[in-house]
């Protein structure tokens, strides 16, 4: 079985800014402990000479030339906000700082 | 203000404990476009001061759809800032998404790296004010992206605390970032604050040399989080760190480390413990106050980024960058000591003042290296000082070669230059500029000086008597008078001439 | 019902280019058609209000005597998946209720530089999370064949859009069968090119490293057209791929006509036999092969072993990368706001996404931050992304013996409406034979083989092909539906339902 308990979803919630209700976390435990057994698999094969894959098809050194370009005007960045105060985007308190 | 902090004094802290310290510098790379988009980069000069939101390409704001793609430009800056580091440059790097919710950051997460950056394991050749050095172990060098810019509105000004809403700007949000991270610096001892500073010092002359950022710290340009641990003389385990954040300006390194060092000192001589934790450099009072602890809830959940691929430099462009690099600092200042024909005193007034790149740059703009040294060691240094600011953060060198070459010329006395470098400092424009609209330059129309110097002689006829009798030393008298009348723009050699010229009449 | 609507889209483009017909009739004759079935289909989520005056302008361009692409005056329906200036993109979510995007994803730009008229946005799966497309917040889509079926999903809007002759041509979006899995279940074709073959920029993102935009028809020919018109090198994606690609309509088109599938060699996998295919679905396969066989093909029993870890494999890729993409829906620069009075900005966060989100997307996004948290990472995420290089694996061995690879497109046919919506495990294996597809970055189409024995619904059949050989998914696609339109009579869509009253 796995290790998916009440606490855990809701600490992942928290994690993912998803407010889960009482009802929602125990949902949510269940269908994850379901899912998570089926898919705990994986590591069945995953053995540690297998290299892991993380890009379908190998490129790399994809680079774009330092020229500028793509910008925004203000209102089409502005054009979709919730809320804004003059030409920037208006959030209410925030509690904990930046990282 | 929280209630009073205990610091141990200085030297005690020092007896009792060693300090550990450790530095994360972040570098904002100068590129015409940001790291992944190609909106105009903030950092880039002809970018500064842009109104909010004006410099965002959809990436940078985490519009649905948009996706990242990696400026070369950044890469190259990012090899060549690892090299002049000594560090490694790694075959193949990556990308990683450090994930975590901030209004700041458009996509909420950053993309940096983590497990596999460019550079790695290097070292830098630190010189302390009494001419010695000391080396500083890299860990690593990794690029990554800047967040956006909050203003927190409402409650105490512009703190996060109490605010009650804030306002987000994406300008910044992409810009070029190359993360330093040091090794732990073992042995620094009573010199550690020095170290610190010395430390900033040094990687702004690199970046400045490898002319890869704008490397201006009250701007950003340059940030520095100071990790200060202590443990108790004798002791194996490292103590626990703090972080103090984002320190502007290379004295307020300096103070912050020797502040975090007392500090701490004060409450493991308590018995207490120090709480792992981010803190903040307080400019105004000196002091630090605890920021972020961190939680369970820093998990950051990395993983390598879908959206980009690995970074394999060839070995020809790393064998090319480095043949680009320009010297080394130390190296540097051993030849430009030389070329400047510096005493040793002289030319660790330069260093030690962190304006060396200053006086070079003014050199190069047409200077004579005396003169570069007088202002940017004296008048430049003394403004700075008054104001609580970094001298560089004042004016140009190209704006003091300017100004001396209008002393040269005869269009300024010494006296009115500094009254003019006033005038550039409180952002009046150019030299030329602050002369033309103070009018300022010195009178050198002797028409102007005759009817000043009559005036005087008529008010002081005795003088001129002497002066016939030989008697030259009672010239200053007049002098003095004359240039008074003149408002201290004309040229006291010339008045004195002219006064010679009309007693021998 | 017209003959207009009926028609491919390289018919009424070659009626287009000789003028015996106008863009504005066209698209004309397929906005009516949405509004006389779309209140039962619910294909789109939104009509566009500017098609005819688009239409007009390349009717006006084209007596201008102005040399325009081939598809250029064809109506063309847009996964709402797909960013577009002129109307509101969605992917199917509550969070971004009304979003106007400032820029156009690369595809829908290509098409509109190409001359396709855009008729609407399709309905989906709230951000393509779903198989059925019942998790979309508009309500699900119903299929055409019946309407109290699902359509596939999360793709179910633009395959029931073509299969309900509302739109010749429709872009999805496949990030484990998004395409393939709605043909199989419609009766349409639907493409998942090689990762990379088609710019991504745009395309609100699922799952990066998956995703993947294609072409939906009703025929082979179709598909490869619009792929011509989508496809090639986008700078503005990284993973986008530089290659020069040949045409595949040409591919198509020497598919149709020549005699392809003599020596052909076709790959069965062993392993795929064990997965329990409904009787009816396993059945049309065997005759497509007959079929194939038949004209000189040869079928070869080829081994996967890794595909049975696929799925797994695909349920932690695909949360992992989701939770990070769909962070950017915080209600702080677009879409949805829940306001919580005197909360902090976490607070309004955590509320906005609780509420704007779906019970599948919180599912995934909750399963996805548990496979990335420190301490589980190694044993999920980089495990899966380990299966991904064994599947690669099994892929090249199989293609050293094989041209193209073949499988059911699906285990079942379309089932009914709120039959798996409460079994994610259940609904997560309708994806099982075309998942390995994305994770490995190959080529699949899915083409219609033919109708169940047992219910009489639509079945399709899967080719898979080598990275970057998708012109031989249309020349052997083109070829199995030439033989199976001749044996049928018809196309397979003569056969559904007419709807609009004549259900
Ligand atoms: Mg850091
Ligand atoms: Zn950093």
């Amino acid at each position: 079985m796995s290790e998916i308990t009440p606490d855990l979803v809701r600490h992942l919630g928290v994690l993912a800014r998803i407010q889960l209700n009482d009802e929602e976390v125990e949902r949510l435990t269940g269908q994850l402990d379901a899912i998570v057994d089926n898919i705990a698999k994986v590591s069945e094969v995953a053995t540690p000479d297998v290299p892991a894959t993380s890009h379908p098809i190998a490129l790399e050194n994809v680079f774009r030339e330092d020229v500028p370009g793509d910008m925004l005007t203000l209102d089409q960045v502005l054009q979709n906000a919730p809320e804004r105060a003059d030409d920037r985007f208006r959030v209410t308190a925030i509690l904990g700082e930046e990282q | 203000m929280a209630a009073k902090v205990a610091l141990m004094d200085f030297d005690k802290a020092l007896e009792l404990f060693e300090p550990v310290l450790g530095f994360e510098v972040h570098v904002e790379l100068n590129t015409r476009t940001k790291m992944f988009s190609p909106a105009a980069n903030p950092a880039h000069p002809d970018n500064h001061g842009a109104a909010p939101n004006t410099l965002v390409a959809p990436v940078d704001m985490g519009l649905p759809g948009a996706l990242p793609v990696v400026n070369e430009t950044a890469i190259r800056s990012s090899i060549s800032l690892g090299l002049a580091l000594g560090c490694s440059i790694a075959p193949s790097s990556r990308f990683a998404r450090k994930n975590y919710f901030y209004p700041d950051l458009g996509k909420n997460y950053q993309i940096s790296q983590y497990d596999e950056p460019i550079a790695f394991e290097g070292a830098v050749e630190v010189e302390l004010s009494d001419g010695t050095t000391v080396t500083v172990d890299i860990e690593r060098a990794h690029m990554e992206e800047d967040a956006g810019k909050l203003t927190h509105m409402g409650g105490a000004a512009g703190r996060i605390q109490g605010a009650e809403f804030s306002l987000v700007d994406y300008n910044r949000a992409g810009v070029p970032l190359v993360e330093i991270v040091t090794k732990p610096i073992f042995g620094a001892e009573h010199r550690a604050p020095e170290i610190a500073k010395a430390y900033v010092r040094t990687i702004r002359d690199i970046v400045i040399g490898l002319g890869i950022s704008e490397a201006r710290l009250e701007r950003g340009n340059l940030r520095c989080d100071a990790n200060v641990s202590l443990r108790p003389r004798g002791q194996e385990k490292l103590g626990t760190r703090t972080e103090t954040k984002n320190v502007n300006s290379m004295r307020s390194v300096e103070r912050a480390v020797r502040y975090e060092i007392q500090r701490q000192a004060a409450i493991l001589a308590e018995g207490g413990t120090i709480t792992q934790e981010t803190r903040h450099w307080h400019e105004d009072t000196g002091t630090t106050s605890p920021g972020r602890p961190k939680s369970d809830a820093d998990d950051y959940r990395y993983f390598p980024e879908p959206d980009l691929l690995p970074v394999a430099p060839s070995p020809q462009l790393i064998d090319e960058l480095r043949a680009a690099l320009p010297e080394p600092p130390a190296a540097r200042r051993r030849r430009l000591q030389g070329e400047w024909g510096f005493t040793d005193l002289e030319f660790q007034d330069v260093v030690n003042g962190g304006l060396l790149a200053e006086v070079d740059a003014t050199v190069a703009a047409g200077a004579s290296p005396a003169s570069a040294r007088k202002w940017w060691t004296g008048e430049i240094t003394r403004v700075a000082n008054a104001r609580g600011a970094e001298p560089q953060a004042l004016v140009s060198p190209a704006d003091v070669a300017a100004l001396q070459k209008l002393v040269d010329a005869g269009t300024l006395t010494d006296k009115l230059a500094r009254q003019v470098l006033e005038g550039v400092i409180d952002g009046e424009g150019s030299p030329q500029k602050v002369v033309d609209a103070r009018g300022l330059a010195v009178v050198s129309d002797d028409g102007a000086l005759i009817a000043a110097i009559d005036d005087a002689l008529a008010a002081q006829p005795d003088v001129l008597a002497k002066i016939k009798d030989g008697k030259v030393q009672a010239a200053g008298a007049v002098i003095g008078a004359v240039m008074k009348a003149m408002k201290g723009q004309a040229d006291a050699a010339r008045v004195r001439e002219l006064i010679l010229e009309r007693a021998a009449q | 019902m017209s003959d207009i609507i009926r028609s491919s889209a390289a018919e009424l483009a070659a009626r287009l280019a000789d003028r015996s017909i106008s863009s504005v009739e066209v698209t004309q004759a397929h906005l009516d058609r949405i509004a006389a079935v779309d209140g039962d289909v619910h294909a789109f989520l939104h009509v566009s209000e500017h098609a005819l005056e688009v239409a007009g302008e390349i009717d006006a361009r084209r007596a201008a005597g102005e040399e325009l692409g081939e598809l250029a005056g064809v109506p063309l329906a847009i996964k709402d998946v797909l960013v577009t200036t002129d109307m509101p993109s969605t992917s199917g979510s509550k969070i971004l209720e009304g979003f106007m995007s400032p820029y156009d994803a690369t595809v829908v730009a290509r098409a509109r530089a190409a001359g396709l008229v855009p008729l609407g946005k399709t309905n989906m799966d709230e951000f393509a999370m779903g198989s059925s497309t019942e998790h979309s917040a508009y309500g699900p889509t119903r299929n055409p064949w019946d309407l109290d079926r699902i359509p596939g999903g999360s793709g179910g809007g633009s395959a029931a859009a073509v299969a309900a002759f509302e739109a010749p041509l429709a872009l999805g979006s496949d990030t484990g069968g998004s395409i393939r899995q709605p043909a199989h279940v419609t009766g349409t074709v639907g493409v998942k090119p090689t990762y990379g073959g088609v710019s991504r920029y745009g395309s609100i993102a699922l799952a990066s490293s998956l995703d993947q935009v294609g072409p939906v028809s009703r025929t082979v020919l179709d598909s490869a057209l619009l792929h011509d018109v989508i496809g090639g090198h986008d700078p503005h994606d990284s993973t986008s791929l530089a290659d020069q690609w040949p045409s595949f309509a040409a591919a198509a088109r020497e598919g149709a006509r020549g005699d392809v599938l003599r020596g052909l060699k076709v790959g069965v996998i062993r392993e795929l036999a064990d997965v329990g295919f409904q009787p009816g679905v396993s059945a049309s396969f065997r005759a497509s092969l007959a079929a194939m066989e038949a004209q000189g093909a040869e079928i070869v029993e080829i081994s996967a072993p890794h595909f049975e870890y696929g799925v797994a494999a695909y349920y932690l890729i695909l949360p992992a990368e989701a939770s990070s993409n769909l962070a950017k829906f915080d209600s702080v620069r677009f879409g949805l706001r829940v306001d919580v009075p005197g909360g902090t900005v976490e607070d309004v966060m955590s509320a906005t996404r609780e509420a704007g989100f779906g019970d599948e997307v919180k599912r995934r996004i909750i399963l996805g931050t548990y496979a990335l948290s420190a301490g589980y990472y190694d044993a999920y995420y980089g495990s899966a992304q380990k299966v991904r290089t064994l599947i690669q694996r099994d892929f090249d061995e199989a293609f050293a013996q094989v041209d193209v690879i073949a499988t059911p497109s699906a285990p079942t046919t379309a089932f009914r409406l709120g039959e798996q919506i409460d079994d994610p495990l259940q609904m997560y294996l309708n994806d099982v034979t075309t998942i390995p597809v994305n994770l490995a970055g190959v080529p699949g189409i899915s083409i219609p083989s033919g109708l169940s024995d047992d219910d009489g619904l639509p079945v399709g059949i899967q080719f898979i092909a080598p990275a970057r050989q998708d012109a031989q998914l249309y020349r052997v696609g083109a070829a199995l539906e030439s033989l199976l339109v001749d044996s049928w009579g018809g196309p397979l869509l003569d056969r559904a339902p007419i709807l609009g009253g004549a259900r």
